[in-house]
């Protein structure tokens, strides 16, 4: 699983600048545009181009599906009417409204980014190494796995990830499943079929409890059900006999309600406390002091502001910018996508703005003296192009999206969303400061020379 | 038009290195970064004007992170739509990341850029560095 754990050494002659050749010229009409989802090192699978992130397995996501949907269907189509005849017809409006919820949180915990972080360019990963590597010597050793900070006062070790090529930020943990660095790593979860992490922790809790409910209601139903049926003079296998789903539901309520419920508890408690299960499980912070919270140094010491700070707090931006071009494409700013404001999947709009307005002016007056051929070497990664259109079926989405392999050529019309372009043009045109004080200074191609030379997944980000 | 000429002419200016302020996380998973002057840009660059630029970054990545009445409200609301709020409006952490970037390209253009150096905006890299790139110095000549 951890195949490129291996360490491989950063050959620094790799890395120097090369002057660009006239063969990057030639090659530039022959490029496509290509997002960076299509080059990204993890085993993670995108769908809808980019805008949808999930596990390389999720094989139990389907049938996570399939039991709340076929549960709730045999609930709406044999118990309610019988309730809403006896009973009231709030039901299945309360029970319609919570498997609306559960299985938009379900949804929303699979498809949002869980805070994967990318991996350090090789700049940055030589750079780590020449600080780690004092001792000057020629053997060449790999770098030590471990670095101690101080946290609030408590020793923190931050270990080193071969993959990534980084010190891993604390909380932070590296996911075998999913080949990628996760922040806030609470746990890789089969049922949703993704990790579970800082920036879908939320929804996964919110998914849990709603769940909770659910069950607990439907089960609750089933029982009135049968019971009132049974007391209209029938016994209570006649009663089982005329309602045969209602036995189903029962099975499956009955051992859903002890999981989920215990689930909820569980995360209930590590959210009062600012904990993961990752560190829950490995018992970083319980043995070190006499009172639990004091331990932990993330930790608030108030049970409500954990909890404020884990549900309601700011939701943090994708760090990956799946939907991002690869630096070629800024040849063409007619065409970027990467902009479409897309909150429910926050895909990068603004972080690729922000590529375009630090390098952007910079590139334009490259591109406008005609010099626009950025080769691209963005090492292709076959993983995430393998589409498994069952899962995506499945999960019924939109017929909009698109398989992965079918990328928008160049040309292709801008989507709805102009008015990011619009703000590109006009960065365009300022900054006569750049343009004065330093002519091109190739940045960008700076930066994909240097992603031709390792061959361990890296993707040239710019 | 003379520009472009000139442009060709001269050899385009090449990084000479990359300096990477790491993250520093003293308070925890908080976005911040050390406020070490690196000895790389010693001579490029004063210390106090590359220590006030970290510390201006780290002020406004603390206004985005903030916990307070703003973030909860903008938090519970969220929840009770069911998360489809986001589709009509901007969290408040993309506000503040438009307003980081504003300032990058603004502290480049005043100040990074005459010396030959370069901020790179930290979500770039995934919230893990600053980088700066320098580039050698070369004289440009009359080409205005």
């Amino acid at each position: 699983m951890m195949k490129n754990c291996e360490y491989q050494q950063i050959d620094p002659r790799a890395l120097s600048v090369s002057p660009l050749s006239a063969q990057s010229h030639a090659e530039k009409t022959v490029q496509r545009c290509r997002r960076k989802w299509e080059v990204f090192p993890g085993k993670n699978r995108f769908f809808c181009d980019g805008r949808i992130i999930l596990a390389s397995q999720s094989g139990v996501l389907p049938l996570t599906l399939g039991l709340i949907v076929v549960t709730c269907g045999l609930f709406f189509a044999f118990d309610c009417p019988f309730l809403v005849k006896h009973l009231t017809v709030f039901i299945p409006v309360i029970g319609g409204t919570l498997f609306v919820f559960v299985v938009f949180s379900l949804l929303r915990t699979s498809f949002t980014d869980p805070g994967i972080l990318p991996r350090a360019t090789p700049d940055e990963a030589a750079d780590i190494e020449k600080q780690i590597d004092t001792s000057g010597s020629s053997t060449y050793r790999p770098p030590p796995r471990t670095k101690e900070i101080l946290i609030n006062q408590q020793v923190v070790k931050l270990k080193y990830c071969f993959t990534c090529k980084m010190f891993r930020p604390p909380r932070t943990s590296h996911c075998s499943l999913c080949d990628n660095c996760v922040e806030r790593f609470d746990h890789h979860c089969p049922w949703v079929g993704n990790c579970v992490g800082k920036r879908n922790y939320r929804f996964f809790y919110s998914f849990i409890i709603s769940l909770s409910f659910l069950t607990s209601f439907i089960f609750g139903c089933v029982i009135t059900h049968i019971t009132l049926r049974s007391q209209e003079g029938k016994s209570l296998v006649q009663s089982i006999q005329e309602s045969p789903a209602s036995v189903v539901e029962l099975v499956i309520c009955f051992f859903s309600i002890w999981s989920i419920l215990g689930l909820s508890g569980f995360h209930t408690y590590l959210i009062a406390s600012n904990l993961t299960t990752n560190e829950d499980i490995k018992g970083s912070w319980s043995s070190k002091r006499c009172a639990e919270e004091s331990g932990n140094p993330y930790s608030y010491n108030s049970i409500i502001t954990n909890c404020c700070a884990t549900l309601c707090g700011p939701m943090p931006p994708s760090l990956i910018d799946r939907r991002g071009f690869l630096p070629l494409d800024e040849a063409t700013p007619a065409v970027s996508a990467s902009d479409i404001e897309l909150p429910p999947f926050t895909a990068k709009s603004d972080a690729h703005m922000c590529t375009q307005s630090t390098k952007g002016v910079l590139e334009r007056m490259v591109h406008s003296y005609d010099v626009h051929g950025l080769c691209p070497p963005g090492i292709p990664k076959t993983t995430p192009l393998d589409l498994e259109v069952s899962a995506s079926s499945e999960l019924s989405l939109s017929a909009g999206c698109l398989p992965q392999d079918a990328c928008q050529p160049v040309a292709a019309p801008c989507p709805p969303f102009s008015r990011s372009n619009k703000r590109r043009d006009s960065l365009h045109s300022i900054n006569p400061a750049f343009r004065l004080a330093y002519p091109s200074p190739s940045l960008s191609r700076t930066t994909l020379i240097l992603g031709d030379a390792p061959d361990n997944g890296f993707i040239p980000l710019p | 038009m003379a520009e472009t000429h000139s442009l060709h002419d001269l050899q385009q200016p090449t990084v000479s290195s990359k300096v990477f302020v790491q993250r520093d996380y003293g308070s925890g998973t908080i976005s911040k970064f050390q406020t070490k002057f690196p000895s790389e840009l010693e001579s490029r660059i004063d210390k106090q004007q590359f220590e006030e630029t970290i510390q201006t970054l780290n002020n406004l990545y603390a206004e985005a992170e903030k916990l307070g009445g703003k973030s909860y409200l903008e938090g519970c609301l969220a929840c009770l739509t069911a998360y489809t709020i986001f589709l009509c409006m901007e969290t408040h952490y993309e506000k503040v990341l438009k307003k980081i970037a504003r300032y990058i390209k603004d502290q480049n253009e005043k100040i990074y850029a005459p010396r030959g150096l370069l901020l790179t905006d930290p979500i770039e890299r995934g919230l893990r560095v600053v980088e700066i790139t320098i580039f050698e110095e070369r004289s440009i000549g009359s080409g205005r």
